[in-house]
């Protein structure tokens, strides 16, 4: 029971590594970058997940509250400055990829290997 | 009017940062090069005036918008970052200062202001990493000089940059990522993101395994981005094909900022609490950089692309900076910390010299640049005082760190000796790697022909370009003569961050 309470942490585990092995074993340019994308959300998961505080609601002070309890909004706030960090770097990523294709007309690491050997 | 001394750990981040959008709409020719190097320069001053502050005894520190610590974001300018801001800011305003010729020939004149907005993006985001308290800081200055230096990596005429510097891409980002898995793990148990109230409130926490955890990504995706053997896979390739100019400023500093986050949290947030901390981190970063010295040296031996020679000699020069700092004594970090300045300026001098020889030569393979020093005496002698700095010969500053470093494995009884047979094998193989060039371009004759005729029309490198060389070189020499000033910085800074320890 105490490992299915965890779920979350087993979600961000199961993501993580889904998008390692995207990373490492896929040749494809495009496929490694949305291996790297997943790697990163599982990374968002984990903080967005840790900020929960059970019966917590949304962070916002109305007149008519006694003591509520809030989730903790830290983890959010960080996390969509890492979410803007990702996207940019998916889309630094993407432009290197068309200038590859651009220069070596193809988007397979192994054939741009072969062309840089020769 | 009021006084800006105060604020200066914020402007040493924020000048270049506002300057970079301003030099992309910079388009007459020349003018991007030269807000960009006025800016560095700039820069490099206040620096130096931060480090004289240190170096007086003062403890700068500064919170972000008036928000007191730890709730607000607050900035620290000790001695070891004092060290690092010297090392970043030296390298950027040197390299600009001598590139302006060399980035000519790499890149077109209309996306040359993107360049240099890249460039001065890359800058403070180093400089960023290095002033900043908060580990999430930490990781954003990481990703804002990441992605500035993809670019800068990317944009040159070689293609075989872009496999390059996508492969870059991916393992630094792994990297990056790893961090902030680790700071998220230390932030859901201590509840803080300040680098110095993580210290202290992790000795309330019950449960050392997220701990342990999250030191283990910490170091891994720090040693990931630092390019610690054998992690180093991405670091020669992206040096070879970057234009010359970027080789200069990314090998004097990039990988060092990585490094000193990881001996900042390491010695900072983890050694003093966690059980044992000091023996794993031994036992796993010592072999390593004994290995990275060997074997970075070796492939050194073999390799026949000057650029990719001296790129590996980095990899070696790493083993050396993580060797000192894995012996956790004063003496080994301080001559760590030591190597990471000298290492700066032997390499960056040696890299300019690559800078002054791409302007007359097409190639960089040893076998074909055969007597280009009798075409360019004055380049080739400042890559040859480069080099002995390198190697470590007494007089250069190379030596003074070297010295330090054996004088600290003396102190390790057993061990310490073969570390010693690890540090001269490896400086050794310096030896050799850099006669390999000096044999290849001043004493090998230019073969009859084709070749001949190309090295009789060759002369020496535009002026400035060869004076700021100069300047680097005899700062090796000066810098090996009279070493005060960064050793006090760096023996200061090794004993702050080991003075917590029992």
């Amino acid at each position: 029971m105490e490992l299915l309470g965890i779920y979350h942490y087993w979600v961000f585990a199961v993501l993580l590594m889904i998008g390692f092995y995207a990373v490492v074993a896929k040749v494809n340019l495009v496929k490694k970058l949305i291996g790297l994308s997943l790697f990163q959300s599982a990374v968002f998961l984990l903080y967005i997940t840790m900020g929960k505080v059970s019966g917590g609601t949304a962070p916002i002070f109305l007149k008519d509250m006694i003591d509520p309890v809030f989730s903790n909004p830290l983890p959010q706030v960080l996390i969509l400055t890492a979410i803007v960090v990702g996207i940019s770097t998916t889309a630094l990523g993407l432009g290197i990829v068309v200038r590859i294709k651009e220069e070596y007309g193809t988007i397979e690491e192994n054939e741009i290997q072969e062309i840089d050997r020769r | 009017m009021t006084d800006l001394s105060i604020h200066l750990p914020a402007i040493q981040v924020v000048a270049p940062m506002l300057l970079a959008p301003l030099v992309v709409l910079l388009k007459p020719r020349g003018l991007a090069w030269m807000a960009a190097t006025a800016g560095s320069i700039m820069a490099f001053l206040i620096a130096l005036n931060l480090a004289g502050q240190v170096l007086a005894g003062a403890d700068v520190r500064y919170v972000m918008g008036g928000w007191a610590e730890p709730y607000g974001i607050g900035l620290r300018v000790d001695e070891f970052s004092a060290l690092l801001l010297l090392i970043v800011n030296g390298a950027s305003a040197a390299a600009l200062l001598a590139a302006r010729r060399s980035i000519d020939d790499a890149i077109e004149g209309d996306r040359q202001p993107l360049f240099y907005s890249a460039w001065l993006l890359t800058l403070a985001g180093l400089c960023g990493i290095v002033v900043s308290a908060d580990a999430f800081n930490i990781f954003v200055f990481m990703e804002i000089s990441s992605l500035a230096s993809y670019i800068l990596v990317a944009g040159g005429p070689d293609r075989r940059a872009l496999p390059a510097v996508f492969k870059y891409l991916m393992m630094g980002t792994i990297g990056a990522t790893f961090y902030l898995i680790g700071v998220g793990l230390v932030y859901m148990m201590t509840g803080t993101l300040n680098l110095a109230d993580m210290e202290l409130r992790i000795h309330e926490v019950a449960d050392q395994r997220p701990i342990l955890v999250a030191a283990g990504f910490i170091t891994v995706g720090l040693a990931l981005k630092a390019a610690v053997f054998p992690l180093h896979v991405w670091l020669p390739n992206a040096y070879t094909y970057a234009p010359h100019a970027v080789t200069v400023f990314l090998a004097a500093c990039a990988t060092k900022v990585s490094l000193y986050v990881l001996l900042r949290f390491d010695f900072v947030v983890f050694q003093q609490n966690l059980v044992g901390h000091e023996l794993q981190f031994t036992a796993f970063l010592m072999p390593l950089a004994a290995l990275a010295i060997l074997v970075g040296s070796a492939v050194a031996l073999f390799e026949n692309n000057l650029k990719r020679l001296l790129a590996y000699s980095s990899v070696a020069q790493i083993g050396y900076i993580l060797l000192g700092a894995s012996m956790i004594s004063v003496a080994g970090l301080s001559a760590g910390m030591l190597h990471m300045f000298n290492h700066a300026l032997a390499k960056g001098t040696l890299f300019l010299a690559v800078v002054c020889l791409a302007t007359r030569l097409a190639t960089f393979d040893l076998r074909e640049m055969a007597g280009a020093a009798r075409a360019m005496p004055w380049t080739m002698a400042a890559f040859v005082l480069g080099g002995l700095s390198l190697i470590g010969v007494p007089g250069t500053a190379g030596f003074i760190s070297k010295w330090y470093l054996v004088t600290a494995a003396l102190e390790q009884g057993w061990l310490g000796v073969v570390l010693i047979v690890v540090v001269v094998a490896g400086s050794l193989m310096a030896v050799a790697y850099i006669w390999r060039i000096v044999e290849a371009v001043w004493f090998t004759q230019p073969e009859v022909g084709a070749a001949k005729a190309e090295t009789a029309s060759m002369a020496e490198a535009p002026l400035l370009m060869l004076a700021v060389t100069w300047a680097a070189a005899l700062a090796n020499i000066g810098f090996g003569l009279y070493t005060s000033p960064q050793r006090e910085l760096a023996e200061k800074a090794a004993g702050a961050l080991l003075g917590q320890l029992p």
